[in-house]
């Protein structure tokens, strides 16, 4: 064996040091990642753990700023996706990225269609198709728009174009995301052949449960940095979460008084029964009383953000029913909502909360007046104070209340989009991550007004990532996993340890339980 | 509440605008300014650039809060056909004035509803949405008038057009009339306020418990409304209607009125007076071209260079120089693309 030729047991792939930067914030920083022939690897982390932004440098579509990147022993530096896919790279993103209005042959052949006599051989390349799809027991239509299909059997034909252009490294970017049991099912299958055959996948997820039905290893990074590569079999789940989240579990939480234990006896302001949405959220109970902040807990995209948004009216529940005061409550709309005297500050303040161009004054008098109706103008007057009570009520800083909103920092405008709600006065509050993007000064302001207002009566609910957080401020715990509630932590059992263990915590397998809904569009 | 937009720098643009185009036009044709009274109604340049200049301005009006939310309404000329085709051939048979004015005006508010409708229902893109009635509303406008151009000859509708009220030309007057009418509906109440905040950021206001699809289907409704008002006046001044030709390209027009109004394609906040003084810029070049006696070659050309200037006179690199008035966008949002194209010499 010779030192210029890579030794036999070199890994599939080895990407060491890896570094990269975007105007100076660190998105990767010396992370090592191994994938090796035969392996299914799970790439997991939080928001802005560096997870897309190792994926686009190793598929070319961003240059690495340092580290080496190897391919069975040889150095790779691809320029673009082209160039990747040429070096066995192939990648499958959770929006398909291919063309619906193409047939399925078309796709699967597009850049590199069987030619004949200078025209492109239709006929050969539907012969071709079928035998490229079929080790996938896929007997599709390959003339019919690729659009018409199912995202899972798309996804499918997006995984078997990849392999067929001699992909030895498959990235799959959150496959499962719009997937229902029965399709995630279909998937890991073709998955498992693929490893069978040598192919090396890289699987990017936040349902944990897949991670460990399929994977064989998983990598975590966290803040752009590596935390570590496990054995998918010698990681336990509360192990896996810790790592995730990179929370010391000793480290206790200094808790508030959450008030009277007989406040579990009064009547809940707002109870919800089976409540759900299909690709959403699965159906889940909740009440909420006065004066209580419950909070929802979970990963990324284990279905908190969806069940505030169902809550809300943002999206329309398709099961369960909704009582508000003891009365059947219709939640069609936020203006629903807003009758009801719900108020909810979204997680994506500058897509879905403020209005931008328009000034602190009239973005805090808005709920209001959408409220009181267009008829019913509020005089300019009550408006400016309304306004500017709110400002110093909250501390807004604003030179003035008529200041566009979208100049203010994000701090003051969770603060003004607050104060929009509580202009309405509303019974029940809803906060989706809102302390998230803010500065530390304005993060405990606003942690000190939730306390205060659950102890002025008003009901709140609560979606946050920060644990120590939530254990602060919560009478209630709801803990979510791949969509469901799955645990419910009251009073005394309120601790960071509990939620994790029971983000962690391990349910009968969801697949068997869940009734099939295969939907095989053709 | 303000009617236009706030800050006086941000309106500078406008009414520097339109001054420096009517002392162009003084300074070509000594007489321009010149106003006399004759049977009871004032005549002159300055009353010829108001009175052709209501069409377009009354489109502009209406066309102002669509473009506020976001949207844009390419069908106002055609119904302005449409508008003039009922009200021509419904005189020609016979109906009374306020059957006439009641039927021609239902029409434009069914139109405006329709592309209501598709925007804020069926959430089709505006530009393709009223592009649907563009087309197919001179369809009907000369399924109405079976395809001829229909004259009539009643004084009562004909008033509209060239009579006067109180010495003001009628077309003056109604523009006006409903300029003040829309101005009071959105600014005294919380309408504009919502206009604007559907505009800018649609999810946030429906999120905020803003009534989208209803303030969506007012704004078109009552753009139709405007432009019904406006294919009246076409149809009385000229005693008939024509509808291969009523209103042809006057959504160009008013779209341009509305920009370089200062009010942005992107939506927002919204300035009706200075959609007005947009259109009535469009109007004195256009009337000061003609009487200029350039060859009309040069119409277009000219036309689409001033409006450059003004609209050059918005963007955000000189914005810079002037004082940043409270609350306002950087106006360079603002796409001058209509310019050129805005054609039709319209004396």
């Amino acid at each position: 064996m010779t030192a210029s030729t890579a030794p036999p047991s070199a890994p599939l792939l080895a990407i060491r040091g890896l570094s990269k930067a975007f105007l100076g914030v660190q998105a990767l920083d010396g992370v090592d990642f191994t994938l090796r022939h035969g392996e299914i690897h799970a790439l997991l982390g939080e928001n802005g753990a560096g997870k897309s932004t190792l994926i686009k440098t190793l598929t070319g579509v961003y240059q690495r700023d340092g580290g080496t990147v190897a391919l069975e022993g040889r150095e790779i530096a691809p320029r673009g996706v082209e160039e990747a896919q040429r070096l066995h790279i192939g990648t499958v993103y959770q929006e398909v990225n291919l063309l619906p209005n193409l047939s399925v042959a078309e796709n699967l052949f597009l850049g590199r269609q069987p030619m004949r006599w200078g025209l492109v051989d239709r006929g050969a390349m539907r012969r071709r198709a079928r035998a490229v799809l079929q080790p996938y027991g896929l007997s599709v239509d390959v003339t019919a728009p690729l659009g018409r299909f199912s995202v899972a059997t798309q996804q499918i034909i997006a995984i078997a174009r990849a392999v067929d252009m001699s992909a030895k490294v498959l990235i799959l970017d959150e496959p499962t995301a719009s997937l229902d049991a029965q399709e995630v099912a279909v998937l890991f299958k073709v998955m498992r052949t693929l490893r069978s055959r040598g192919i090396g996948i890289v699987f990017v997820t936040h349902f944990l449960d897949q991670v460990y039905e399929v994977c064989d290893s998983i990598t975590v990074l966290r803040n752009g940095r590596l935390v570590g590569e496990r054995r998918t079999a010698d990681l336990p789940r509360l192990d896996l979460v810790a790592m995730m989240l990179g929370r010391e579990l000793e480290a206790a939480a200094h808790r508030i008084d959450l008030g009277p234990a007989e406040l579990d006896s009064r009547p809940p302001l707002a109870s919800f029964k089976g409540f759900g949405k299909a690709r959403s959220v699965e159906p889940f109970d909740l009440d909420i009383r006065p004066g209580e902040v419950v909070a929802l807990a979970g990963l990324l995209g284990s279905g908190r953000t969806e069940t505030v948004r169902l809550v809300f009216g943002m999206d329309r529940a398709d099961k369960g029913e909704a009582t508000v005061d003891g009365r059947p409550a219709r939640l069609r709309g936020p203006r629903d909502a807003v009758r009801l005297g719900f108020g909810f500050c979204p997680e994506d303040r500058k897509k879905e909360g403020i209005v931008g161009e328009l000034s602190v004054r009239e973005n805090i008098i808005l709920a209001l007046q959408a409220r009181q109706g267009w008829l019913k103008p509020i005089p300019r007057r009550r408006q400016e104070e309304i306004a500017d009570r709110f400002i110093r009520l909250l501390d807004i800083r604003t030179p003035d209340a008529e200041r566009p909103i979208q100049l203010l920092s994000g701090g003051n405008q969770q603060k003004a989009l607050l104060a929009r709600w509580l202009a309405t006065e509303p019974r029940l509050l809803i906060l989706d991550e809102p302390t998230r993007g803010i500065d530390v000064g304005a993060h405990a302001e606003i942690i000190r007004l939730i306390e205060r207002l659950c102890a002025d009566g008003m009901a709140l609910l609560v979606v946050s990532s920060e644990l120590e957080e939530i254990v602060a401020y919560s009478r209630r715990v709801v803990v979510l996993r791949d969509r469901r509630h799955v645990a419910e932590l009251r009073g005394g059992e309120v601790s960071v340890e509990r939620i994790v263990a029971a983000i962690a915590s391990e349910t009968p397998n969801p697949i068997a339980s869940e009734t099939p809904n295969i939907e095989v569009r053709q | 509440m303000t009617l236009s937009a706030p800050g006086p720098a941000r309106n500078l643009p406008q009414y520097g605008a339109l001054i420096a185009v009517l002392l162009a036009n003084w300074l070509l044709f000594p007489d321009f300014f010149a106003i006399r009274l004759q049977d009871g109604r004032l005549f002159g340049s300055l009353i010829d650039v108001l009175n052709r200049g209501a069409p377009v301005a009354l489109l502009a009006v209406g066309m102002t809060m669509v473009i506020a939310t976001r949207g844009v309404d390419l069908s106002v000329g055609a119904v302005m056909a449409i508008s003039g085709a009922i009200a021509a051939t419904m005189t020609g048979a016979g109906w009374s004035l306020p059957a006439v004015l009641a039927a021609s005006l239902a029409a434009g508010l069914l139109c405006g509803l329709w592309n209501g409708v598709l925007v804020a229902v069926l959430r089709i893109q505006p530009i393709i949405a009223t592009l649907i009635l563009m087309v197919a509303g001179r369809g009907i406008a000369q399924l109405v008038t079976e395809g001829q151009i229909v004259t009539f000859t009643s004084p009562a509708l004909a008033f509209i057009g060239s009579g006067s009220f109180l010495t003001v030309p009628m077309p003056v007057v109604l523009t006006i009339v409903l300029l003040a009418v829309t101005a009071l509906l959105v600014r005294a109440t919380a309408l504009g306020l919502m206009i604007e905040a559907v505009g800018i950021n649609r999810l946030s206001s429906a999120g905020a418990g803003v009534n989208t699809p209803v303030v969506l289907v007012a704004v078109y409704v009552w753009c139709g409304l405007c432009a019904a008002v406006a294919g009246l006046i076409v149809t009385a001044d000229i005693r008939g209607a024509d509808a291969n030709n009523a209103g042809l390209w006057l959504e160009l027009d008013a779209i341009l009125a509305v920009v370089v109004g200062g009010t942005s394609l992107l939506g927002g906040r919204f300035g009706l007076v200075l959609s007005v003084v947009g259109a009535l810029i469009i109007q004195s070049m256009n009337t000061g071209i003609l009487l200029s006696g350039f060859k009309p070659e040069f119409n277009l050309i000219v036309k689409a260079g001033v409006l450059l200037v003004v609209l050059l006179l918005q963007s955000p690199t000189l914005t810079l120089f002037l004082p940043r008035p409270r609350g306002a966008r950087p106006i360079g949002t603002v796409k001058p693309p209509v310019a050129p194209t805005s054609g039709g010499a319209k004396p």
